[in-house]
């Protein structure tokens, strides 16, 4: 993998969850695991990031959130829902106000189960979110050349 | 103009952003190996930059942003240019300020608050750094009698030995200039992140990789600064102003690394107060030989 050549910036919201993949999406970061070593970055701007990485299920009050987050996010972009909760809502599904998973709101592309979703495995799906971007940049970069001609 | 002039303006212009680049990947790998990380290639500044290039363009509430950074950049070039051409150091030093004032000018066209008030802290950053750079042009015009850079450099003795308390407030306030923590008030490089991510909030795409440009040879303007206080007429200063440089980047890093962020009006006090002490003070020595 250290031969990625692209820099996937990744925006973190966390959603209607217990805080739990939070915590293990933070450990990503740490010394131990060292997400930086693909060029990942954690920042606070939708506006330039490139990987929407959700934690937690939605409810009627982040929906407009998320929604908003994602439309911020430019061309060619990536969703990664991590954790049960954002894939199906999880533990917290029957609840009056969950409307379920991230899938409910936004196009989600890659799902990261567990319940909290270990750090291996949001790792896992972040390099899988890579590729996919990296593809979707080609795509994009072809769809403007032919545009362009 | 020499030859020699051109040349190093040319150089300045096509490897400027080059150096910059690979300085701010050996950064991003330093601060990681600091932390005990293995950290992204050193060439990732530039993969940054080519994606955030090919990203689509977005162009928020105002499409002036573009061209003030444009701006921005240019001057930043211009300010360079007229370093490293051997002209008047007080010339470059005010289009370096003209510069930082069209980046507050793209941050406040966006009308954010988050922007805004990042914007306005770039400001108090400026009137904070301003007089220690004006005071290491004073302080090289005192001993070599001329603001000539050309001249500056051509001079007998290291200028560090005559000027150090210039060198200390000079390398104090590059910590501001280099959005280093505990200075990073305005906006931090890696994952910092403070008011979302400061004064390039509403940058996204093409705009924040000319951002990012211009920083880089704003960065190379600034060690070459640096290295002004090291190099001489002996062709042995060459090398000990590359040392000289490195050991100044290194401690950048490495005091990015050990402090947390400071509130604007320790930054400002704390910095007027190095300032005043050690280039004031040398200053007196300095006019008292003379």
């Amino acid at each position: 993998m250290a031969k990625v050549k692209r820099s996937p910036w990744v925006l973190h919201y966390d959603g209607s969850s217990c805080n739990g993949c939070d915590i293990e999406v933070l450990a990503c970061l740490t010394p131990v695991y060292d997400a930086e070593r693909f060029g990942i970055i954690n920042t606070g701007d939708p506006l330039q990031a490139d990987i929407f990485l959700i934690t937690g299920g939605i409810n009627s009050q982040n929906q407009p959130v998320v929604k908003q987050l994602y439309e911020q996010m430019s061309n060619p972009k990536v969703v990664v829902a991590v954790g049960t909760c954002a894939c199906t809502g999880g533990i917290f599904k029957e609840c009056y106000n969950i409307k379920g998973g991230v899938d409910t709101t936004i196009p989600v592309d890659i799902y990261v189960p567990g319940c909290a979703a270990r750090p291996q495995s949001i790792i896992d799906g972040l390099v899988q979110a890579i590729n996919l971007f990296e593809k979707r940049c080609d795509d994009y970069a072809y769809q403007l050349n032919a545009e362009g001609q | 103009m020499t030859i020699v002039n051109v040349l190093s303006v040319v150089c300045f212009i096509v490897f400027g952003p080059l150096i910059g680049g690979l300085l701010s990947g050996i950064d991003r790998k330093l601060s990681a190996r600091m932390q005990g990380r293995i950290g992204p290639s050193v060439l990732q500044p530039f993969y940054d930059i080519k994606k955030l290039l090919n990203k689509q363009r977005i162009d928020i509430v105002d499409t002036s942003m573009s061209g003030l950074l444009l701006s921005y950049m240019i001057l930043m070039i211009m300010s360079g240019a007229i370093f490293f051409s051997g002209s008047d150091i007080l010339m470059s030093v005010f289009v370096l300020s003209t510069a930082s004032t069209f980046l507050y000018f793209a941050a406040i066209v966006t009308s954010s608050p988050y922007n805004s008030i990042a914007a306005s802290r770039e400001l108090v950053q400026i009137m904070t750094y301003e007089p220690a750079v004006l005071l290491a042009c004073v302080g090289f015009y005192l001993v070599t009698g001329t603001f000539n850079v050309g001249a500056i450099s051509q001079t007998d003795s290291v200028l560090l030995w005559q000027l150090p308390g210039f060198f200390i407030a000079f390398v104090f306030i590059l910590t501001i200039k280099m959005r280093k923590s505990p200075f990073d008030i305005s906006g931090g490089h890696h994952a910092h992140q403070e008011l979302v991510q400061g004064i390039t909030t509403e940058m996204g795409a093409r705009n924040l990789a000319i951002f990012h440009i211009a920083e880089w040879y704003e960065n190379v303007f600034l060690l070459g600064f640096v290295a002004l206080f090291a190099l001489n007429k002996n062709l042995w200063s060459i090398p000990l102003a590359v040392v000289l440089v490195a050991l100044v980047f290194f401690t950048e890093v490495l005091i990015d690394n050990v402090s947390a962020r400071m509130k604007m009006k320790n930054m400002l006090r704390i910095t007027w107060l190095v300032t005043l002490f050690a280039a004031g003070l040398n200053l007196l020595v300095l006019m008292l030989v003379h």
